[in-house]
């Protein structure tokens, strides 16, 4: 599992208000979700934002409200990875759960820059800042994720029979 | 190898004689929650997965709360589809308009929660029932739908950090200025994936209203649950409202905890979280002057009949000042009509206030409350994130509700012990 695209930064305790304001909780529909991701703490991530681009972010990303619909919108953005020092313990389960790539890596949010071009193996647990030359390691992806996040979320999973 | 109270519960739940720290388990689950925004997402994923009945339509629990009364047409078709989806599985608890309360307020008070039950609900304050003695944590829409499907859910078992407290609050200060100084003191990750267990003889003094509170926000230090020992407060408040038999958990005497802190409530003053974090904490001999627009008390946080009572009392032969805009939102139809039959009513209406159907409305920007550009708020409610009642540019200031009700009347953030002089 490879994923390719440029760095979208941000910093500590992003929370899930600011990645989807609760007054556009009032729909389900994930196109309309994604319209306003992060538009209260960056109103042009929408216009810059392209599949396959790599959110970067500082301490307990996706803090507050338990709501799925964050995830949810910054998959349907097109983010494919979210790399942070750490994150809130409901985003983090929520993030698999509906097939977004996430991971823990100290060292990728220092050496990763707005808008440097990262490529992330994570099969082989190496983030490669094709910008700046430098790699990073982190945990490779167990099989059972990376299928997650293949099938698109572990109920999708479940019902292609890939998880019993 | 000892543990945990938590660690306990979930033991008992996944049919294990001891679990430690770390360790992955698979639990069965007393109650599945979800409200009027979460639901919809989870109803949409439990057809997917092509389940044909709910686990178990007693323990599956709906409550239309965060934009009900419908705020919209797109809130009220949210509504319809929680509704139909109850009727067609029937469910036995969902809460609609007329019924319902703010879930976490709504729950205890109808005796649905024990002490020892294992709940999760797709909402992060879900661990509010911790007061009780039960372990109960927020999840997402995709865990509700595989537990209303299955009655099961998997945790990594927590680790805990414990906190003992001791001593007597003070008059004017109650189970959000607790809170509020754990969370200032520790951070807003300063409990991320763990327990927090609440111990020790101070416990004794905390009303179950203050800590219902205090477990309420537990998710704003990022714990996976914050639980207080039963004592015989609890089991007379749980008894008044269930017929259900409970098993009390005690952590061991040995048990291992990441950290211990000791709380002596006697020296713990009016807190306020200022913009944008709940960390952000502050006592009044650190406040200036701050000019503030509205106040609104209530939420899953401090909208108890204590609360409201509190509030009263800073009211009463009051006015709230000119330009501020005050707002009671009871939090249940039983805090509302007891609100009403002890005159609370009439000292809000009296002193300018107006007073809300529940919602949860305004606390996480909905309605009812909405604030614009450069407007401040003081709100019992849990949290101050940006945009979070309203424009990016507004800002909220959590605080309890006598210090809400005090900063009411002075037009600015006040001490309810300054503004009682």
């Amino acid at each position: 599992m490879i994923f390719n695209g440029k760095a979208i930064k941000y910093g500590d305790n992003v929370d899930t208000d600011v990645i989807i304001p609760a007054r556009y909780l009032n729909t389900i529909d994930k196109k309309e979700l994604a319209s306003h991701c992060m538009e209260d703490i960056d109103k042009n991530f929408v216009n810059k934002v392209q599949a396959g681009d790599i959110m970067i972010a500082g301490y307990n990303f996706g803090c507050g409200s338990s709501r799925e619909h964050a995830p949810i919108a910054i998959k349907e953005s097109g983010i494919s990875l979210v790399i942070a020092r750490s994150f809130a313990r409901i985003f983090y389960r929520n993030s698999i759960n509906i097939g977004l790539a996430i991971l823990e890596c100290d060292e990728a949010v220092d050496g990763i820059s707005e808008g440097d071009i990262v490529e992330a193996d994570l099969d082989n647990g190496i983030l490669y800042n094709r910008t700046t030359g430098k790699q990073f390691t982190t945990q490779p992806f167990p099989a059972f994720i990376q299928q997650i996040i293949t099938n698109g979320g572990l109920v999708s999973s479940i019902q292609k029979g890939d998880i019993k | 190898m000892s543990m945990t109270m938590t660690q306990k519960i979930l033991a008992a739940h996944a049919g294990l004689e001891k679990v430690e720290a770390g360790q992955l388990i698979l639990v069965n689950l007393d109650r599945v929650l979800g409200n009027d925004i979460t639901s919809p997402v989870a109803i949409k994923e439990f057809e997917k997965i092509g389940a044909t009945s709910v686990y178990d339509k007693d323990k599956v629990t709906m409550v239309m709360d965060h934009f009900a009364p419908n705020k919209d047409i797109k809130a009220a078709t949210q509504c319809k589809m929680c509704r139909d989806f109850c009727d067609k599985h029937e469910v036995t608890h969902f809460y609609d308009v007329g019924q319902m309360g703010i879930e976490h307020a709504l729950l205890p008070e109808k005796g649905l929660v024990v002490p020892g039950d294992v709940v999760i609900g797709a909402d992060s304050h879900t661990c509010t029932y911790g007061a009780l003695g039960a372990f109960s944590t927020g999840v997402g829409s995709t865990d509700m739908a595989c537990g209303m499907a299955t009655g099961k859910a998997w945790f990594k078992v927590p680790s805990a950090i414990k906190f003992v407290l001791k001593g007597k609050l003070n008059q004017y200060v109650s189970g959000k200025d607790v809170i509020l100084h754990i969370i200032g003191k520790i951070g807003v990750d300063g409990a991320l994936y763990k327990s927090m267990e609440f111990t020790g003889e101070g416990v004794q003094s905390l009303t179950i209203f203050d800590r219902l509170t205090i477990s309420n926000m537990a998710i704003e230090a990022g714990a996976k649950n914050g639980i207080f020992e039963v004592d015989e407060q609890t089991i007379a408040y749980v008894k008044e409202r269930s017929d259900r038999d409970f098993p009390i958990y005690k952590a061991d005497e040995d048990a291992v905890y990441d950290e211990t802190y000791e709380i002596d409530l006697s020296e713990i003053k009016s807190t306020v979280a200022f913009p944008h974090l709940p960390e952000n904490t502050k006592t009044f001999d650190e406040i200036g002057d701050i000019k503030i627009d509205q106040v609104v008390i209530g939420s899953c946080t401090n909208g108890q009949y204590k609360d409201l009572a509190e509030a009263a009392e800073i009211f009463k032969g009051k006015k709230v000042a000119k330009r501020v805009r005050a707002i009671i939102i009871p939090a249940t139809q039983d805090v509302y009509m007891k609100a009403m039959e002890n005159g609370l009513l009439k000292i809000f209406i009296e002193a300018g206030c107006i007073v809300s159907t529940p919602t949860c409305g305004p606390c996480l920007g909905g309605y009812m409350g909405i604030l614009a550009a450069g407007e401040r708020a003081v709100a019992t409610t849990n949290r101050n994130f940006v945009g979070r009642m309203g424009h990016v540019d507004s800002e909220v200031y959590l605080a309890s509700p006598t210090v809400a009700a005090a900063s009411a009347i002075a037009g600015k953030i006040a001490d309810p012990a300054e503004v009682m002089k």
